[in-house]
């Protein structure tokens, strides 16, 4: 049923219709109004979860994972300096195998302190082993959390999944999404049976210390896992078009790309904004396009090359950092076509919209100008000169 | 595509008029978009909420720069600030206040609607919060949504009392500037 609905209150609806057994959180700042309306729902008996308010993000992925490890589906969320926090136990759960599910209100990192929206967070997280899956409106966050939770729970798999959402511009932004009913929920997402779990009855250790001999298996196996995801992810949404109608191939998705002789890379929220310009600029003749990347760890370097070998010019939009190295979108454009014969002429990279500066179709439209036969490599859009001056 | 610029101090309600705006929107059978953007997160700091509203979703996610309408929670905020910034040519600005309230001049075709909302709100919730007299004021003023839709956001917002008296604020405020521009039209002919 269509209904209009703040992007956080669609999280904890879903959430709720996946009737995970453990919710943990971490109540204050930088938290969302997604645990706050969970809480709610278990306090009114809504939810039958168990809901473990904690002292900190650190405990909050802990209670989860122990959580998941006693075999039950279990759900956080953060962003931010919240999520760096948690950073030790995210590597620990997807290390552990464990298929636990967050959101990531994507949210600036300190210092300065910013508490508006960029990816610096979950992007730093790229290397922990959770499969990263990025929305660019209301109706995707819903479905990526059913699609996540799918994909994370089956056998084949077994990872942790993270959810991010553009924290404001999504968490705080109300618009129309169509809510699923408990039914279809159930029909697409059957109760969680965990392959191994902690049981006093049965007793098994999980984590234990590993010694050299038997380490880069186990890492090894994590690796090819989010390899053999790369083929799996459109299966599950496959499955998801079946059930609720709404296509995505989970991976990428290409926008007015077939003729484009430009084209614009980029994750979450901001691709609506490139959108809207790619039309605005069609409508005058120039043949631009999106390529929206909605995986990004695993990371699809073939469909990306697919979809931008026979495009002139490619401009990548980023909204984080690698201090110090080559913006970490751009750079895994680029890597994606290391060696091959057929290419762009051109990869150019802009870092836009970092710390919640406002993204507007005139910052998305400079980028498209930009995009000339010079390569640009990190190229801030939207800087302001007058701030970077000098004084002591 | 319609746009709003809410203009308000944070604690003031201008997430809930965005959010009731956007809803009465959605029962006409439109896609809004309602969001906040907030400054120094706390309360009394200015803030703008925003409504984006076209027959298709809107995708577009950046903040309001040249707005179609302007609504002006308080006007304490007109004190070196222009709330008016890129309204449209033939924009229209609903501004909570009397007429000590100094309106900057605008442009030919601009509209400025000036509606006692505390007043009424008191009057009327008991509490001088002028949200949804404001909005009844901006039905009357542009004429984009009607009274029935918005008494309906009204009552899946609030309950009890609460819900009672914000329906006839709404009611209050969209009388006001009907007999202001019927008066207004009177006079012209």
């Amino acid at each position: 049923m269509k209904e209009f609905l703040e992007g956080s209150r669609v999280v904890a609806e879903i959430v709720k219709l996946c009737k995970p057994g453990v919710i943990s959180a971490y109540p204050i700042t930088p938290q969302t109004h997604i645990v706050e309306e969970l809480a709610q729902f278990v306090a009114s008996g809504e939810s039958d979860a168990q809901f473990v308010n904690v002292e900190s993000e650190h405990s909050a992925a802990s209670v989860v994972l122990g959580g998941s490890a006693s075999g039950v589906r279990v759900y956080t969320a953060t962003s931010s300096q919240g999520l760096f926090y948690m950073a030790e136990v995210l590597f620990n759960i997807a290390g552990l195998r464990l298929p636990v599910l967050m959101t990531c209100a994507n949210r600036a990192i300190s210092a300065p302190i910013n508490i508006w929206n960029d990816q610096q967070d979950s992007v730093s997280l790229r290397d922990s082993g959770w499969i990263q899956l990025y929305a660019e409106d209301i109706q995707e966050v819903a479905d990526l959390h059913l699609i996540g939770y799918r994909i994370a729970e089956d056998k084949s798999m077994m990872l942790p999944v993270m959810i991010c959402m553009d924290g404001f511009t999504l968490t705080h932004g109300i618009e129309t999404a169509d809510m699923p009913s408990q039914e279809l929920v159930n029909k697409f997402l059957p109760a969680y049976k965990p392959l191994y779990k902690l049981d006093v009855e049965n007793p098994i250790t999980m984590g234990p210390l590993v010694d050299p001999d038997y380490y880069m298996e186990a890492r090894y196996a994590v690796q090819q896992t989010l390899r053999e995801a790369i083929k799996f992810i459109p299966k599950v949404t496959a499955e998801f078009s079946k059930v609720f109608g709404r296509d995505y191939n989970g991976l990428i998705e290409g926008y007015r790309i077939n003729d484009a002789e430009r084209v614009i890379v980029a994750m979450g929220s901001v691709c609506g904004t490139v959108k809207e310009t790619v039309d605005a600029l069609r409508a005058k003749g120039k043949k631009v396009g999106l390529l929206k990347i909605m995986s990004y760890r695993p990371f699809p370097y073939e469909e990306i090359y697919a979809a931008l070998k026979g495009i002139p010019r490619v401009a990548v939009l980023d909204r984080a950092l690698s201090l110090g190295s080559y913006a970490p979108l751009a750079a895994e454009v680029k890597a994606a076509f290391f060696g091959k014969k057929k290419k762009p002429a051109v990869i150019s990279s802009f870092v836009v919209g970092l710390g919640g500066r406002d993204i507007t179709k005139d910052s998305i439209k400079e980028v498209f100008s930009l995009l000339t036969a010079k390569e640009r490599v990190g190229e801030f859009i939207d800087l302001k000169p007058e701030l970077l001056k000098e004084e002591y | 595509m319609k746009e709003i610029r809410i203009h308000a101090r944070a604690g003031q309600g201008a997430i809930t008029t965005a959010a009731l705006l956007g809803y009465v929107y959605f029962l006409k059978g439109m896609y809004p978009y309602a969001f906040p953007h907030f400054g120094a997160a706390r309360m009394g700091a200015p803030m703008n909420a925003f409504v984006r509203v076209d027959s298709q979703p809107v995708r577009l996610r950046s903040q309001i720069y040249e707005p179609d309408y302007v609504i002006v929670v308080d006007s304490t905020l007109m004190r070196g600030f222009n709330c008016f910034s890129g309204l449209k040519e033939d924009g229209i600005a609903i501004i909570n206040g009397k007429e000590a309230v100094e309106i900057p001049k605008v442009k030919a075709r601009q509209k400025v609607f000036l509606v006692p909302a505390n007043d009424i709100a008191l009057k009327t919730i008991g509490r001088p919060l002028g949200n949804t007299t404001l909005l009844g004021a901006y039905a009357a003023a542009t004429g984009e949504i009607d009274l029935e839709h918005l008494s309906e956001a009204i009552k899946k917002r609030f309950s009890g009392r609460a819900q009672e008296g914000n329906i006839q604020a709404a009611k209050q405020g969209f009388e006001y500037i009907s007999e202001a521009i019927s008066y207004g039209a009177r006079r012209a002919t």
